[in-house]
């Protein structure tokens, strides 16, 4: 069984479980490179199907050609898709720094969407490899009844025995792609052939490495215009993936903050 | 652009030192041709020896960090007034800088010439045990710290021997901080010696023992000119001699069934094949149901036709030939080496709950996909992971080891931990928490599969012209079956033997099975084996079901120790079957052994002796409890006799 096949049962293993134990279940699709496979992950999970709604927590501040491949993805693939709209900015925790405020927008917009739908499970992208606290997360990771994580007391998790009984009121965080890394992500996306926002791909020497909010998200040099290129780049950069997301580099603790109080 | 806080282990090939590109690779490794295996890599050690910063350090000397890091680093630990401080490349979180320990397991990409790790960080201080258990269960290989200073510590042992029951096999120890104490050989032979010593008494002898300094980089990516006297490998060498992931093809199949979908047409059955390999037209049992079927096909998404076979690792969905009404929680094998089926199973485990573990406490059980109600029926012993020495107790404290034995009400399938390490297996949850995680073995406990397994097909019952009903009426009785269970020295013969005498005093129709009696004829073929010994119950519930289908009162007096073996009894004579406890305490029954026999298991003379060595289920709901320990023969007999003229005498017509 090869590196990226291991992957692959791992995660479709983690989906299978949180559809059988948590009810209502939805997945966090934000479009970008790591969901997208993601979502490819749940229809090989499902066979062929995503047995749960797919919701995108949107700031409106997105690229247009990130709304645009929701919008054909979202029928192409059959999706029951959920949109949720964030509050304006005024709203958030005016203690975080401007970007970071800009960031818990799509907290409290998550949060709406758990009250409105109830869910007890949402799966979300997030990988180990692209930050330093989410390097300490659990694949599946309980959440107190607003949203927060407490890290300090985070669940015992081995043998792929993951925790699904939890109090009422909390609910669940399910990350499938936790142990993959950004090289996987698009060794798999190049292997399967999952579809892709250009974005990623160099234009006049520049491409986005990690997609959010145009205000607060910036490409890096880059002259990698195919999938293989990335690859290649990949293999070699010294630069971390989220550099170019200025929410993680405003204060020593900013991102940490902003994930103890639910982001994703 | 601001300073970049994560800790991402870059990938620059060219910046490898020497050592690391020229070891070569391990005959275990199939590695193809562009595609490097990941090795999973645990570090563990007492609190402060220096784990993390072992970690810092082997990112930096291979060329792994980002650019600016170090000088980051240097400024924090400035901040905080120390030297560069290798360790807070890892400890991410700001708590952890302030209190300088590592509060979760964190995960760090990295690789060498070979291949890639990813290195977990498992925490050593006392507290976060759940934690390091968290971190280390997924690991393939681990590397123990040691202080050269401080020697062997409480938390290196107890990490030890917790690595060795979550199944980490390859260690390599490293003795950290020989800087502070002038790269002596002589100390760190002291060291080495003490730790080898210590995990070759709980069989996990260390592939090999590397004094470094992790501060000054020695011997950590390049032999160091400090230790001359030492010709063993570098740390990353010691990572690159890791074997790689064990064959778990060749084992028998285990394929938990993990859920089944029915969104089209399809009825699939979805779960990850844990061992072993499936192919279509593959004839497979499910257990605990013990239903067979064929496998029709192995599905796939998203190409039309699936594989004709699946291997270990995979996460399948199969097809049957037909509509077996099956679900979560069993498991497929072949028919050939299936699990063992049990009420009941003995288990090492480490106990993270903040309450204590007590016998008959109860908790969720989740083995695989299966879920269970069990207790704990017995504490066998509470390991001290220092000593290794053994102490007896009725309650398991948070963050100790101990064996066990949990009893299920429902039947499980079972895999002993030593043939089948992934399956055999299970965590235990209480209020919401994984409290405790174990290894389960099945030494002297019967397969109870025979128990429920019908073995001849094209055999049709021959009714009888005469009906239970006529029986009855010319015996003044209905037959029956009531079956005296209990431990040894409890009186189930004594008793059996006076209530038959009064009974048939009284006129009824009626017989003992008595367990030395059945073995000199009926059973003679049978020994003691566990077995052996459920096939003895078996047997003896057949015979009786016939006697009380002739219109006999048939009393059985058998030990008959597990629940599932009874509830077959049951089952063979439905709606005649009359569960009779008879109730003593071990003690009690030990004081009295008539036979002699308690005193014999005490001297181990005879192993697997129920109360002593083996355990007993008593009855949930018996039908009556007669409390030997507490009343007099007489008393006994006369509450069974009022029983049976309850239960068994025809009403006198209009009476």
């Amino acid at each position: 069984m090869d590196r990226l096949d291991a992957l692959e049962a791992q995660s479709v293993y983690i989906l299978r479980e949180a559809y059988n134990r948590i009810e209502p279940l939805a997945m966090l699709w934000s479009l970008g490179k790591d969901s997208n496979v993601m979502l490819w992950l749940a229809r090989k999970a499902f066979l062929g199907h995503v047995p749960f709604p797919v919701v995108h927590v949107d700031t409106g501040k997105k690229f247009k050609e990130m709304y645009e491949f929701r919008d054909r993805y979202a029928k192409e693939w059959g999706l029951d898709f959920v949109r949720e709209e964030c509050p304006p900015i005024d709203a958030v925790d005016q203690s975080l720094p401007p970007a970071a405020r800009s960031a818990a927008r799509k907290t409290e917009g998550l949060r709406r969407a758990i009250d409105r739908y109830g869910f007890k499970g949402l799966i979300a992208g997030i990988r180990r490899d692209e930050q330093a606290t989410r390097a300490k997360e659990r694949v599946f990771s309980p959440r107190g009844e607003s949203g927060e994580w407490d890290f300090r007391d985070q669940p015992p998790e081995f043998w792929d025995q993951y925790k699904t009984d939890f109090p009422p009121g909390a609910h669940l965080r399910i990350h499938p792609l936790l142990h993959w890394t950004e090289l996987d992500i698009w060794l798999y996306t190049h292997r399967e052939g999952i579809p892709i926002i250009p974005l990623y791909l160099s234009k006049n020497g520049k491409r986005y490495r990690s997609l959010g909010d145009q205000d607060i998200t910036h490409p890096v040099e880059s002259d990698a215009s195919t999938i293989e290129e990335i690859i290649a780049e990949l293999q070699t950069t010294r630069t971390a993936e989220r550099a170019g997301r200025a929410m993680d580099h405003e204060r020593e603790d900013a991102f940490e903050r902003l994930r103890a109080s639910g982001y994703m | 652009m601001t300073s970049d806080t994560t800790p991402i282990a870059a990938q620059d090939q060219s910046a490898l030192p020497e050592d690391a590109t020229q070891s070569g690779a391990h005959p275990d490794d199939a590695e193809h041709a562009g595609e490097r295996s990941l090795h999973r890599i645990v570090i563990v050690g007492h609190v402060d020896h220096g784990k993390s910063s072992l970690i810092g350090r082997l990112l930096h000397d291979t060329g792994s960090l980002p650019p600016g890091k170090v000088e980051e680093l240097e400024k924090i630990s400035a901040r905080r007034g120390m030297e560069i401080e290798w360790s807070f490349v890892l400890d991410a979180f700001q708590a952890e800088r302030d209190q300088a320990v590592t509060i979760d397991t964190t995960q760090i990409w990295f690789k060498t010439g070979l291949r890639d790790y990813v290195i977990i960080d498992a925490p050593g201080h006392r507290e976060f045990l759940k934690n390091m258990v968290s971190g280390a269960a997924s690991a393939d290989a681990a590397i123990m710290v040691v202080d050269a200073e401080e020697g062997v510590r409480e938390q290196s042992r107890r990490h030890a021997y917790l690595l060795h029951l979550l199944g980490v096999r390859q260690v390599a120890v490293v003795i950290n901080k020989m800087d502070l104490v002038d790269f002596s050989q002589t100390r760190f032979d002291e060291v080495s010696k003490e730790i080898t010593e210590y995990l070759r008494s709980i069989g996990a002898a260390p592939m090999m023992v590397v004094p470094i300094s992790a501060r000054g980089g020695d011997n950590i990516a390049s032999r160091s000119a400090r230790t001359p006297w030492y010709d063993g490998p570098t740390v990353i060498s010691a990572l690159d001699g890791f074997h790689g992931h064990p064959g778990v093809g060749a084992q028998p199949l285990r394929l938990p069934v993990q859920d089944v979908y029915k969104f089209d047409a399809r009825r699939i059955i979805a779960g990850r094949i844990e061992s072993g390999t499936v192919s279509v037209g593959d004839t497979v049992l499910f257990s605990p149901s013990n239903k067979t079927a064929r496998v029709r096909s192995i599905e796939a998404w998203p190409a039309d036709h699936g594989p004709e076979t699946a291997a270990a690792g995979e996460s399948v969905g199969i097809t049957l030939d037909e509509q077996l009404f099956v679900e979560r929680g069993e498991i497929v094998s072949h028919a050939e080496k299936p699990p063992k089926l049990s009420t009941v199973f003995h288990a090492r485990l480490f106990w993270l709950g903040h309450k204590a573990l007590k016998v008959g406490s109860r908790y969720k059980l989740k083995l695989l996909t299966q879920e269970a109600e069990v207790t704990v029926r017995s504490i066998e012993r509470i390991v001290d992971t220092q000593t290794l020495e053994n102490a007896s107790g009725d309650a398991v404290e948070r963050n100790a080891v101990a064996e066990v034995t949990l009893f299920s009400r429902q039947v499980l399938g079972l895999d002993d931990y030593g043939d089948l390490p992934k399956t055999g297996r299970f965590v235990l949850i209480e209020d919401y928490d994984t409290v405790g995680g174990g290894v389960i073995s099945m030494e002297g406990l019967p397969d109870q599969r025979q128990a429920i397994t019908v073995k001849s097909t094209n055999v049709i019952s021959v009714e009888h012209q005469l009906t239970a009903d006529s029986r009855a009426a010319r015996n003044g009785h209905r037959g029956g079956v009531l079956w005296f269970t209990g431990l040894s020295g409890a009186g189930k013969s004594t008793l059996a033997m006076e209530v038959e005498q009064r009974l048939f005093a009284k006129g009824y129709q009626v017989y003992v099975l008595d367990g030395d009696n059945v073995r000199r004829g009926l059973n003679a073929n049978l020994g003691f084996s566990p077995e052996d010994r459920t096939e003895n119950i078996r047997r003896v519930g057949e015979a009786a079901s016939l006697f009380a289908d002739s219109g006999i009162i048939c009393i059985t007096a058998f030990i008959s120790p597990y629940r599932v073996d009874r509830d077959r009894a049951r089952a063979s004579a439905p709606g005649r079957f009359h569960e009779i406890y008879i109730k003593a305490d071990v003690e009690t029954c030990e004081r009295r052994d008539p036979k002699g026999l308690y005193k014999k298991a005490r001297a181990g003379e005879i192993p697997q002796f129920t109360g002593v060595s083996a355990p007993y289920e008593p009855p949930v709901a018996p039908d009556l409890v007669v409390d030997t320990a507490g009343e007099s023969v007489g008393e006994c007999v006369e509450q069974i006799i009022r029983y049976i003229e309850e239960s068994f005498t025809l009403e006198k017509p209009g009476g």
